[in-house]
């Protein structure tokens, strides 16, 4: 199973790298939406971790994103004449590579020391207080990114360089979904699940509840950061505005969509949901549309919250999920 | 000394605006358990429907500011809220009712998210902000010239009328929860819903009048806070509704005098730490976040807020 799971992980890498050489055939407003995707499964399959494997409900995965982009911001914008020009020897595409990947590297760590930070006191707690929590810690982040001057405060960091490419986006989706999948599915992993399920049973086998909490939301943590940095890599500008509350309910939208607990769904969604907006744009540009039906069309985040009512109504485990969320409270 | 009395008394006026929100988050989380994300944005449709009725209600006083008017204002955003409250629970939570708590919260956020937006529509309230009437004819209070140094201070009708509002409105809550039947059948319905059910309390009713009595006082919130602060726009709710459910937690989430506590509590600290900035070393620039480290703090040392019990979990 791991074996297998590895050669498929390779493979698909091998693959993404052999589409990647024809990137630039692909028109920039295509282009744009395919690493947008490749950015949300990454953001949506972490998330799921916490809020579908775990059951625990996270609403701060933008707050952590930005502690990725903002790291990795600082480090590819202070390394660009230091750093990169010692790596020349290694050739121009190789250094480059190895320069972003260990600033990648190191804007996922410092997201996962975030959410290390963030999870231990909250996760302890039963309930629904992470939610606020994380809600509350995407607001912290925000504040002080806007109050750190060689941040650019509120007025934005811009970067010069564009590392971020179809290859890079993808094989780390891809990492992520085997890191996920393969998490959940080992003898260890299953601790997640007995955590959704029944967290007093779970005690009582000797797991370490808070120990599997915190494991999960800081590993989400951590790949939200470096999907942070491939953003910041690729849109080359980043406010602290830009990621707040709506950011991270749109990705708890794209998990629940998609099923809290099923990595296929979640993909799924995470495609689905960032074209529905581009889509919901041109539909609102057709010249036949009444006048009051455009601002409606173009405020993606009415569609987002009927969305989020009618499935939590009609089906809330979602497209693909698991019917572990039917289970009724304790 | 006069400058600490003027952070404390601001400081009193804005807790007393997170006080009457977090009576709501705590009321409702007595009895249903869970948290209504959306309390937030009812009470910014209060403000909103101050922002309509205000210059009806204005004219009908001959375009003067007066105290019956704010009171008839105040009056209705409370019932527009109640009712609004009513609905969201019957249309959005009442039919999870025996779902997983997860299953609500996600609810509340959709509704929340769609009052948001719904009220930046161009044809609803518009993204921008919006002047709110002067329904006092707000001014600062002179102050009699026998007080010798307090004269210094600087207080504004619309921080009176605040507090007493709040008191007022406190007092009938205790009343309400304490003395009526109603009242009773909530708080035995925060104990156990199984049981009420089983005594001949209608559960629904009893979920009912929680949610509108919780928005009613977020109703009121918003013209208070709209008296006070020049302009509104449909995410004003936003802050205030996380802070208020910061004051809950605060001050024992579910417990009324709790979250009263809390409010006025959280108000005073914010105030005194942005008051207090240069002191601290903290940039006034960081007030939005005290009430989270503030909520950090509560659940690393006191899950259970100040006045809060704790409960055992049975298997």
């Amino acid at each position: 199973m791991f074996e297998r799971s590895k050669f498929t992980l390779l493979a698909s890498i091998a693959a993404i790298f052999v589409v990647s050489r024809f990137s630039s055939h692909i028109g920039p407003y295509y282009y744009d939406i395919i690493i947008s995707i490749g950015i949300n499964i990454i953001l949506a399959v972490s998330l799921n971790l916490v809020n579908g494997y775990t059951g625990q409900f996270s609403l701060g995965h933008a707050g952590f994103m930005s502690v990725g982009a903002y790291t990795v911001a600082a480090l590819t914008t202070a390394g660009t004449y230091t750093v990169l020009p010692r790596l020349a020897f290694l050739g121009p595409v190789v250094s480059i590579s190895v320069y972003f990947g260990v600033s990648l590297l190191l804007g996922g760590l410092a997201a996962g020391i975030a959410g290390l930070l963030v999870g231990i006191p909250s996760l302890r707690l039963k309930g629904d207080y992470l939610a606020i929590v994380t809600l509350g810690f995407g607001e912290i982040i925000k504040v002080i990114i806007e109050n750190v001057d060689a941040l650019g405060g509120s007025r934005g960091f811009s970067v010069l360089t564009v590392y971020t490419n179809l290859f890079w986006v993808y094989s780390i989706a891809a990492l992520t979904i085997f890191v996920v999948l393969n998490l959940v599915n080992s003898t260890y992993g299953r601790g997640f699940l007995t955590v959704r399920d029944d967290e007093v049973a779970a005690e009582a086998m000797g797991i370490n509840t808070t120990k599997y909490k915190v494991l999960a939301f800081s590993l989400a943590a951590a790949f939200a950061g470096v999907a942070g940095g491939l953003y910041v890599q690729f849109k080359q500008f980043i406010t602290p505005e830009g990621f707040n509350f709506m950011t991270s309910v749109s990705i708890v939208t794209m998990v629940i969509l998609g099923g809290m607990g099923s990595t296929a769904g979640v993909v799924l969604a995470a495609i689905l949901l960032t074209i529905l907006p581009e889509w919901l744009r041109y539909i609102s540009e057709l010249p036949s549309l009444p006048a009051w039906l455009v601002p409606l069309l173009q405020n993606q985040m009415i569609p987002y919250s009927i969305l989020l009512i009618i499935l939590m109504l009609t089906r809330p485990q979602g497209l693909f999920g698991v019917a572990a969320v039917k289970r009724k409270p304790a | 000394m006069i400058e600490f009395l003027q952070q404390l008394i601001n400081g009193l006026s804005l807790g007393a605006i997170y006080a009457l929100i977090a009576l709501g988050y705590t009321m409702v989380y007595g009895v249903l358990r869970f948290i209504n994300f959306a309390h937030g944005d009812v009470f910014m449709i209060g403000a909103f429907v101050g922002l309509f009725a205000g210059p009806m209600v204005m004219r009908g006083f001959g375009g003067q500011p007066t105290w019956t008017g704010a009171f008839l204002v105040l009056i209705i955003a409370m019932v527009a809220c109640a009712i609004l409250g009513i609905v969201i629970e019957k249309l959005a939570y009442r039919p999870l009712r025996n779902r997983p708590r997860l299953t609500v919260l996600i609810t509340a956020i959709g509704v929340s998210l769609f009052l948001e937006n719904f009220g930046q529509l161009p044809f609803v309230f518009g993204p921008d902000p919006q002047s709110f009437p002067d329904l006092i004819g707000d001014h600062a209070i002179t102050i009699p010239a026998m007080f010798g140094p307090l004269t210094d201070l600087t207080i504004m009708v619309s921080q009176v009328l605040v507090f007493v509002v709040t008191i007022v409105l406190l007092v009938a809550l205790r009343f309400i929860v304490t003395r009526t039947k109603l009242g009773m059948a909530m708080r035995a319905l925060s104990v156990n819903p199984v049981a009420t059910s089983l005594m001949g309390v209608n559960n629904d009713v009893v979920i009912s009048f929680t949610f509108g009595l919780g928005s009613a006082l977020a109703g009121a919130a918003g013209i208070l806070i709209s008296i006070q602060q020049p302009s509104i726009d449909p995410l004003m709710g936003l802050q205030p509704g996380i802070k208020a459910f910061v004051a809950a937690v605060l001050g024992g989430i579910g417990n009324i005098p709790g979250a009263a506590l809390g409010g006025i509590l959280l108000g005073v600290i914010e105030t005194l730490v942005v008051g207090y900035s240069d002191v601290l070393h903290i940039p006034p620039g960081y007030r939005d976040a005290v009430a989270f480290f503030l909520l950090i703090l509560i659940l690393l040392f006191k899950p259970t807020g100040l006045l809060g019990r704790v409960e055992r979990e049975k298997v």
